[in-house]
């Protein structure tokens, strides 16, 4: 068991950071969230847009094809929810990578296909981001284009749930995860 | 829709610019179907006998070899969580990559099934009917295989494990289509049993996507 | 579903289970014991086939409990899957060594009969036969998915899933392999037909009645053995955790 005794509400516009120890459960948590580990006990209530459809999961895997080009695998994006491909090109320059567009995945830098990962975010606008460490091999560049975004979003009434290490968001509330450790045994 | 259908688009390109996707079990069908002769003989009458039941065989377990694969690449680089976290329904994705990989691979292994059964002694004239009789069978070994690929799913050297829990999935088609190709070399009436091969293509084009969905859902789980 | 929720705790269910465990056990053997004593020896000499077709005694309850041990991993695999349950997992898990070991039996003995019926150590036009042969590779995958997966949990979802899917194919082989054996004009069964006596019948159901009660207390102990092993891995974790 991770972590027990966890409860919390969020807000459109307001974002929280999970803060913790590494192994402490804040990957575990955003994937409850998201949907994809199913909990032992307990409830995720989302009301209002945030079903499946309404929210969009970056895990600390980037998602990235080593043989596809990068604009491709934005295109791809588009495609996939049925957006405009126009989007991904924009999204592309949003996030710094137009000069890379037709660079193959295995030859971009751990930070390029972050920022790849992030096109994702902005191809397909949905309410609630769960984010698992965005800054993650970013540069001070790219940490205040993680910080842009996610103010962008919140302020157009979106959530943000992310897993933080170091600097965080403006504004944001912050829960630390380490202090939920599961009780030793009696 | 337009999920699952990118996704396929996706994975038929990504499997014929990955590097000749198709050349492996290809080449391990040819292979092992010239193996028969060493088995059974050179005669043309053991060959005629024995020819199209191991073609068979060697058919199945050619579609075998790509269903380790098949999963492993999108749940090792996140991009199966990232479908996950869509919301885009994991039966749909099974269905496409599955279809998309049978596409590229399956296909060829239909279209090499002629020049082996030519070559195992079989009547040039039946090439058609062999070759459409492959093509079915070889899309039910793909989709029953790709149950035993979403569980194996994630596992180092899955390719024992998909073997052992496909292969009692693989009988119906087995039988069905060694019939067929028996009763092409026979002379006989292939029809019916072309008949049951597709639908046992059909069942395992219907059910194996849910199976794998459910599978796949524990890998990421 | 309140029996189910009794059984949701593991400390009820070994504090429940011990007494039932060896109970049935022990009179699994004594039915069969009784059952094969009176099939061996006391059935009718007019019996025309060979002595050693009073093999069916042991063959046929095998077979019958080949496929009960299967379905009730189904009934597990099915709960363990919708409801989470953890002691569905344990009940599934325990049932298939037992189930696998019932058709081997059922397997073994009826190439013996059919030896001392048609001279061969195995027959494929046999659709009975063969049916269980692949449900036997059946009951060997689900057994080597709880070996390969990485967690419990997984495994255990894992193994739900291909009991399932195996469940949902099996009248499909079963289908083929009859057509195969229609096919090849080898249509064989061995049949009870001529024993429907109740000279035959009662030993039959007698060892019948012994292999499922043998099947009930080998599951449990296997059970409480499972759950014996958690909690000292349990323990095991927590000692060095505390370390």
């Amino acid at each position: 068991m991770l972590f027990e005794g966890l409860s919390f509400a969020l807000s459109a516009g307001e974002s929280l950071e999970l803060r913790g120890a590494n192994g402490s459960g804040k990957s575990t948590l955003l994937r409850i969230l998201a949907g994809l580990t199913r909990q032992h006990a307990g409830e995720v209530r989302y009301s209002g847009a945030g079903d499946e459809a309404g929210r969009h999961f970056l895990g600390h895997l980037d998602a990235v094809k080593p043989s596809e080009t990068a604009i491709e695998q934005a295109q791809f994006w588009a495609r996939y929810f049925g957006r405009p491909v126009a989007e991904a090109d924009a999204a592309m320059k949003r996030v710094g990578l137009s000069s890379r567009n037709a660079v193959p995945g295995r030859g971009l830098s751990a930070g390029q296909k972050r920022r790849l990962a992030l096109t994702r975010l902005l191809i397909e606008p949905r309410p609630v981001w769960l984010l698992d460490e965005p800054t993650a091999a970013l540069d001070t560049e790219g940490r205040t284009l993680v910080g842009q975004l996610v103010a962008e979003h919140r302020a157009r009434g979106g959530m943000v749930i992310a897993a933080v290490h170091g600097e965080g968001f403006a504004g944001s509330r912050v829960l630390d995860i380490s202090g939920l450790k599961a009780r030793a045994a009696k | 829709m337009s999920a699952s259908f990118s996704v396929f688009a996706r994975e038929l390109k990504l499997a014929w610019s990955g590097g000749g996707g198709a050349a492996l079990p290809v080449g391990f069908f040819a292979a092992s179907a010239s193996m028969t002769p060493f088995a059974v003989g050179a005669e043309t009458a053991a060959l005629q006998t024995a020819g199209p039941g191991v073609m068979w065989i060697a058919l199945a377990l050619s579609s075998l070899l790509p269903m380790e694969r098949l999963f492993q690449a999108d749940l090792e680089d996140g991009t199966l969580d990232a479908y996950a976290g869509s919301g885009v329904g994991m039966e749909g994705i099974a269905l496409a990559k599955t279809l998309a990989h049978w596409i590229a691979t399956g296909i060829p292994l239909a279209v090499l099934s002629p020049v082996l059964w030519i070559m195992l002694q079989g009547a040039p004239e039946q090439s058609g009917l062999i070759f459409a009789a492959s093509l079915v069978g070889s899309l039910a070994f793909f989709f029953f295989g790709s149950i035993g690929a979403a569980l194996a799913a994630g596992m180092r050297r899955g390719g024992l494990l998909i073997a052992l829990v496909t292969l009692p999935l693989y009988v119906p088609t087995m039988i069905f289509g060694a019939a067929t190709l028996d009763a092409a070399a026979n002379g006989a009436d292939w029809a019916g049993a072309l008949m049951l091969t597709a639908s046992a293509s059909l069942f395992g084009i219907a059910t194996a996507p849910f199976g794998a969905a459910m599978a796949l859902r524990t890998a990421i789980d | 579903m309140a029996v189910m929720s009794f059984f949701h705790n593991p400390h009820r269910f070994m504090a429940g289970s011990k007494w039932p465990a060896w109970g049935f056990t022990l009179l699994g053997v004594v039915l069969i014991v009784v059952g094969f004593g009176i099939g061996f020896f006391r059935t009718p000499e007019d019996f025309q086939q060979d002595e050693r077709a009073r093999m069916m005694f042991v063959h046929v309850p095998a077979m019958w409990l080949c496929m009960f041990s299967y379905a009730f991993m189904v009934g597990a695999s099915f709960i363990s899957f919708v409801w989470r349950h953890a002691l569905a997992d344990v009940a599934a898990k325990s049932a298939a060594p037992i189930g696998a070991v019932f058709t081997a039996i059922g397997l073994m003995t009826g190439s013996i009969w059919g030896y001392t019926t048609w001279g061969t150590w195995w027959e494929w036009g046999d659709a009975r036969l063969v049916s269980v042969l692949i449900l036997f590779f059946i009951f060997l995958g689900y057994i080597a998915v709880w070996q390969a997966m990485e967690t419990p949990q997984k495994a255990a979802r894992a193994a739900a899933i291909l009991c399932l899917v195996g469940a949902v194919n099996i009248p499909i082989i079963h289908f083929s392999v009859e057509w195969f054996a229609s096919l090849h004009q080898q249509s064989t069964f061995m049949t009870t037909d001529n024993k429907t006596t109740a000279e035959f019948k009662i030993p039959m159901y007698l060892a019948a009645l012994g292999y499922l009660a043998l099947f009930g207390g080998l599951t449990l102990l296997n059970m409480r053995a499972e759950i014996m092993k958690t909690r000292a891995d349990i323990l095991l974790q927590r000692r060095q955790a505390a370390d």
